[in-house]
């Protein structure tokens, strides 16, 4: 549908340093939202799928062609919990905070694997495998506590039981790379 | 012979484990030759036997679950001959049609999510074997004034949480002067442990884009929205799918039915922020920017997307107005209170025997809720507490669940009636732990905009740290209640205004345990001087 959208302002906005040209595949990502200022959520989701996070220079790129300031990109990108600014490990481990998982002691499950992985939320360990996170609803409560790693759901788990299961994650991966 | 087996293929299906179910089925039934039709539904509600699978025979149907794959032979043995391995009676969930020897089922009554669990939601022409679009038909006949009467007659009022009503806000739109007009779907269900939204539209996408074509048609809106969490990719997926198969059948597009009526519907997909779901920060959202909330008036009735007259309906709202105006506004007024009509879904979880979504009628005892339907505490456990609406909502003590589910009687609790999480806590849950999680949630997502909530929910979540840590100082009771009544008055939008609910309900029912955090005070500091020493 056409909108009436106001004129584009004649103000001089500041793009950053010129610099190289952008990778084709993120112009094929931006061509397709060119002139549709209200998709920049998506074209950051398209961005994020691509390179599994949201890498700094792209995003300067991102501002760069589609006029946008980078105050405006970095604003959007920082705001939703969805997008990432660091390459995610070979595995996401999320942690299910909502109500029924917080009741069934899922803060336990978190500090456990925080310790033993030594690292914090959103962050990834040193082998590049484990990334930490939280999320607050999984939706499928009657199976509180829940972890969810990449697309498996660990239900009813215990912090015991769900650093068994990472480890022998962690030795299938070894095993992938030594064969 | 006629036999259709039916497996719930939801989100929470998927995740208990409905994947593999499938799998084993369809390759025995392969095996087997058998002539049945294999069908993916949405969920019946019941998550606490997920996978869920319905075998029906010349429609005689029975439920089974949890149904794992090695209960998958013993059961096809059952039902198409062959073998003595019999079915334990405790994988059934029901024998009867109508349910009514299963009370988490049999006791509930369905309107948006009837047809959740026994069409398939990839099938349009399930939907349309199920009185699908008949609805449209219907309205598309009579004026939009007219429909917009049966609506405000319905007493329907918004499933969202505030419960504003339905009509007169479809009247707004429809009055006022400026062109196009948007409508929006709310689906960025954010709350923690609620999932009404998502199972309706996995188990029924079109009775939601039907809703949104009549209300359309109503208020003279020629664009929809779908604002969806991209937290739940199965339901955008089936969304997706249901509106092209809705553009081919000639409901959404230009000239629909024939009636000259223009509607298109888009999905956008939200990217996770709770204040989202508050609708001048959903607007902003959808324009692409960060998803802050703005002052009203103008409300988006008047100013809305663009600044274009918008508006605003939840999910629930929506897949109501089929069955409304299929029925009639009478009938559903009838089902609810005087003020309130129809029905109200509940995402039931927490310490309860039977959990899942439950639909019963607005004016239904909390107790018949709890009891009748999720069968009561798990565990043997003393029920404490029911938490109602998420962040926004607060805990109603157990002896006050002769408390009828009314949106005027919740709110009188201190509770709000809110988009329909109910999570039962049992007598081993400390209420100082659950105001400090649900706090620690509102201020984590607090977008920042305004001064109450940016800052005040931080200063009540240092005083309940203080308290849950055993530093719970001796005024600390008397600040926080400020601190809510501050927050509450003065925030910018419902995020703020409504987080101090948790805490003001449990200070109100449970003081007892905020003042024992309290009196360890002493006992705090001595442990502290005794650290100091060592």
């Amino acid at each position: 549908m056409e909108l009436k959208t106001k004129k584009p302002l004649k103000k001089q906005v500041y793009l950053g340093q010129p610099q190289d040209p952008p990778p084709p595949e993120l112009i094929a990502i931006l061509d397709k939202y060119r002139g549709k200022p209200d998709a920049l959520i998506t074209v950051l989701e398209e961005i994020q799928h691509h390179y599994g996070y949201l890498p700094r220079k792209q995003l300067e790129h991102t501002a760069r062609e589609l006029g946008f300031p980078m105050s405006r990109v970095f604003g959007v990108a920082t705001f939703y919990n969805l997008f990432q600014f660091s390459p995610p490990g070979r595995y996401q481990v999320r942690v299910c905070k909502g109500t029924a998982c917080h009741v069934g002691h899922s803060e336990e499950i978190l500090s456990y694997l925080k310790e033993k992985l030594n690292i914090d939320e959103d962050e990834t360990s040193a082998d590049g495998l484990f990334t930490l996170q939280t999320v607050a609803c999984v939706g499928a409560c009657s199976l509180a506590p829940i972890v969810v790693v990449n697309e498996r759901t660990y239900a009813r788990t215990t912090p015991e039981k769900m650093w068994d299961a990472l480890e022998h994650l962690r030795a299938e991966a070894v095993e992938e790379v030594a064969s | 012979m006629k036999a259709i087996i039916r497996i719930g293929m939801s989100t929470s299906d998927i995740a208990a484990g409905a994947e593999d179910t499938f799998r084993a089925i369809e390759s025995a039934v392969r095996h087997r030759q058998l002539d049945v039709t294999l069908k993916r539904t949405g969920s019946l509600g019941a998550s606490h036997r997920e996978p869920v699978v319905d075998i029906e025979i010349d429609g005689q149907s029975t439920l089974y679950g949890p149904v794992t794959p090695e209960r998958v032979t013993p059961m096809l043995d059952q039902h198409f001959g062959a073998g003595e391995r019999g079915v334990s009676d405790d994988w059934v969930i029901s024998r009867k049609n109508d349910r009514s020897d299963y009370p988490f089922l049999g006791k509930q009554y369905k309107v948006t999510t009837k047809l959740c669990g026994i069409i398939d939601p990839f099938s349009l022409e399930d939907y349309l074997a199920h009185d699908g679009y008949q609805a449209l038909k219907q309205a598309l006949k009579m004026p939009p004034e007219a429909v917009v009467q049966t609506v405000k007659d319905s007493k329907l009022r918004g499933r969202g949480g505030a419960g504003f009503p339905t009509g007169i806000k479809w009247e707004l739109l429809r009055k006022a002067p400026k062109h196009p007009k948007f409508l929006i779907c709310n689906a960025d269900e954010g709350d923690p442990g609620a999932f009404m939204d998502r199972a309706t539209i996995e188990g029924d996408p079109h009775k939601l884009l039907e809703g949104m074509i009549i209300a359309a048609y109503a208020t003279g809106a020629s664009q929809g929205y779908i604002y969806a969490r991209a937290e739940y990719p199965l339901a955008v997926n089936i969304l997706r799918n249901a509106i092209a198969q809705a553009r081919e059948y000639g409901v959404l597009g230009e000239n629909i039915l024939g009636s000259g009526l223009n509607f298109d519907v888009t999905i956008k997909e939200g990217a996770g922020a709770f204040v989202c779901g508050e609708e001048t920060a959903l607007m902003h959202s959808i324009e692409g920017k960060r998803g802050m909330p703005s002052m009203r008036p103008p409300y988006p009735a008047q100013s809305g997307l663009w600044g274009y007259p918008s508006n605003i309906n939840n999910v629930e709202t929506l897949t109501s107005i089929s069955s409304i105006i299929l029925n009639g506004a009478d009938w559903y007024a009838g089902l609810g209170t005087a003020k309130s009509g129809g029905t109200k879904a509940f995402a039931l979880a927490g310490a309860i025997q039977r959990s899942g979504l439950v639909e019963v009628p607005i004016g239904t005892p909390l107790k018949e809720l709890i009891y009748d339907i999720g069968g009561g505490c798990a565990n043997g456990r003393e029920l404490k507490a029911v938490q109602m609406g998420g962040p926004s909502g607060g805990c109603i003590p157990a002896r006050m669940l002769d408390t009828i589910i009314d949106y005027d009687e919740i709110s009188a609790t201190g509770a709000i009636m809110g988009s329909g999480g109910m999570i039962v806590l049992d007598d081993t849950v400390s209420m100082v732990n659950i105001a400090h999680y649900f706090l620690s949630f509102t201020q984590d997502e607090s977008c920042g905009k305004c001064v109450p909530c940016r800052v005040g929910t931080r200063q009540m979540l240092n005083i309940l740290q203080r308290l849950l840590d055993g530093r719970g100082r001796i005024d600390d009771i008397e600040k926080l209640r400020r601190l809510c009544y501050t927050v509450g008055k003065s925030s910018l939008c419902g995020l703020g205004q409504t987080a101090p609910n948790p805490v003001l309900t449990t200070l109100r029912y449970f003081e007892d345990e905020y003042l024992a955090a309290v009196t360890n005070d002493v006992q705090g500091q001595t442990k502290l001087v005794a650290e100091a020493s060592v």
